[in-house]
């Protein structure tokens, strides 16, 4: 089964959000957009102004791999992605011994590269592990910020295996990239009733073990009870709508919290009288027989 | 005995193949209220007609018993029929074109939109399986955030015996309603 878009549609932190609960294995590949002149895409709701012009993918700008739900290795689209560049970026080599290094070492893997750098004392395996985690992460949070590029995720394609990789827990990242996030308009798209509340999910102390949450959010999860509205929890920690929407929605994606009807909440506000509103619409009352007969029916089809 | 008619309701996202799954399972030809879309226009680049008001779709069980399927217009400009076919309908299915995410967004709005009309039971329809770009179910139920409770199910509208399987599971959802 495919698992094709644009970030348009569905954003980095869905996709993040997507592998992470479905601890699927592959890799994530994101292109450059390539308008196709004359030809559009609708959203679904044969609107004018919701339908754009159609985007097909173009030269690939970044790889991200994930191994049963976890993020171990990205890189872009050009060469940067050597070990003595990922090392030099992190401060740890000069240019000078990362040019050296590039040359003379250029036939071995990355792995047999490290082990080698190691042995003679240029870093330790920890800078290793550390650096090539932040450029991991420095790409990933940069794609984040994407929003109109075609992806692909290829289920069960890792990198090779003489490739370093390093796992990181996707809901740190998902959390920090919504931090990150500038945009408010997806945010009240994607959370646009601030009079629902919010609940833990099942077995809530696994779900946040190794969680990196900021102040801000502990104080939101600190109020997180299914009497308060997320309105309610932001006029309490002094937030606006945009804070407090970044904050849940950040939480959200992490599967940290879910998302549920206050009590007494009716249907969504109305800018004015609607007939269920006025009816209090209920299903109608029949006979279990009548839905009986129905599957009989349907079924002999 | 007088006649009982119950009703159905057949929604989701424009395109999503609302109208063929009426027409797969309808025991008449549906009548449509299609009306032929402006060249040039957005939906024209989808299709070439589209529901304006609603399709309908007839199974007779007997006599005294009719299941009437209502397809409701994908179009956002024509939403104020919704609710109005949403009146006293057993249950719901929303579509879902499986190979088109940038429709997921209308179809989770939709889904809760009609959630809101009122409590019926409801199902979830994967459709275009038979896509190669589609997406698998358990994807999409990440993707719409369907609670777990609710049937999500894959599903090719040209397809009777598909068609049947997502009414059915419907049908149980209704029962198992009544029970509780």
């Amino acid at each position: 089964m495919a698992l094709k878009g644009n970030l348009a549609d569905f954003s980095t932190t869905q996709i993040l959000n997507l592998i992470n609960l479905a601890r699927k294995s592959g890799t994530l590949h994101v292109y450059e957009p390539v308008v196709v002149a004359g030809e559009f895409v609708d959203a679904g709701t044969g609107r004018e102004e919701d339908r754009r012009p159609k985007v097909v993918p173009g030269q690939e700008r970044v790889q991200i791999a994930f191994k049963d739900g976890q993020l171990v290795l990205a890189a872009t689209g050009n060469t940067d992605g050597h070990l003595a560049n990922v090392l030099h970026k992190a401060g740890k080599l000069n240019a000078d011994q990362a040019r050296v290094i590039r040359e003379r070492g250029a036939k071995y893997s990355d792995k047999a590269l490290a082990l080698m750098l190691i042995n003679a004392n240029y870093v330790t395996q920890i800078d290793v592990v550390r650096s090539i985690q932040q450029h991991t992460l420095d790409i990933v949070y940069d794609v984040m910020t994407w929003n109109e590029e075609p992806f692909a995720f290829e289920e069960n394609v890792l990198p090779p295996p003489e490739k370093i990789t390093v796992p990181i827990d996707l809901k740190n990242v998902i959390i920090e990239g919504t931090r990150r996030a500038q945009e408010v308009k997806p945010l009240e798209d994607e959370l646009p009733n601030l009079d629902m509340a919010l609940k833990f999910p099942d077995a809530p102390g696994d779900k946040f073990r190794g969680i990196h949450l900021g102040v801000e959010e502990w104080r939101v999860v600190s109020f997180i009870n299914p009497k308060n509205s997320i309105r309610q929890i932001a006029k309490a920690c002094n937030m606006t709508d945009t804070e407090i929407r970044r904050v849940v929605y950040g939480l959200l994606q992490a599967g940290l919290v879910e998302l549920v009807k206050p009590p007494g909440m009716q249907a969504p506000a109305q800018k004015t009288p609607t007939r269920a509103s006025r009816r209090q619409a209920k299903a109608p009352a029949i006979e279990k027989s009548v839905v009986q007969r129905l599957i009989a029916k349907i079924k002999e089809a | 005995m007088p006649m009982q008619t119950v009703k159905m309701v057949i929604t989701g996202p424009f395109s999503a193949g609302k109208t063929e799954f009426i027409r797969s399972i309808s025991e008449i030809d549906v009548v449509t209220t299609d009306e032929k879309i402006a060249a040039g226009s957005a939906e024209f680049e989808t299709k070439e007609q589209t529901t304006v008001a609603m399709d309908f779709g007839r199974i007779t069980v007997d006599d005294d018993l009719v299941l009437y399927l209502f397809g409701t217009p994908g179009q956002r400009r024509f939403d104020f029929m919704w609710e109005i076919l949403a009146e006293g309908m057993l249950g719901f299915v929303v579509m879902v074109d499986s190979a088109k995410p940038e429709t997921f967004r209308e179809a989770k709005s939709i889904l809760e939109t009609f959630r809101a009309y009122a409590p019926t039971p409801y199902v979830v329809a994967a459709n275009k399986q038979d896509h190669p770009e589609a997406w698998a179910p358990e994807d999409l139920r990440i993707a719409l955030r369907i609670e777990e409770n609710v049937k999500l199910l894959p599903c090719i509208a040209t397809e009777k015996e598909s068609v049947k399987n997502v009414l059915l599971e419907l049908l149980y959802s209704i029962l198992e309603e009544m029970d509780t």
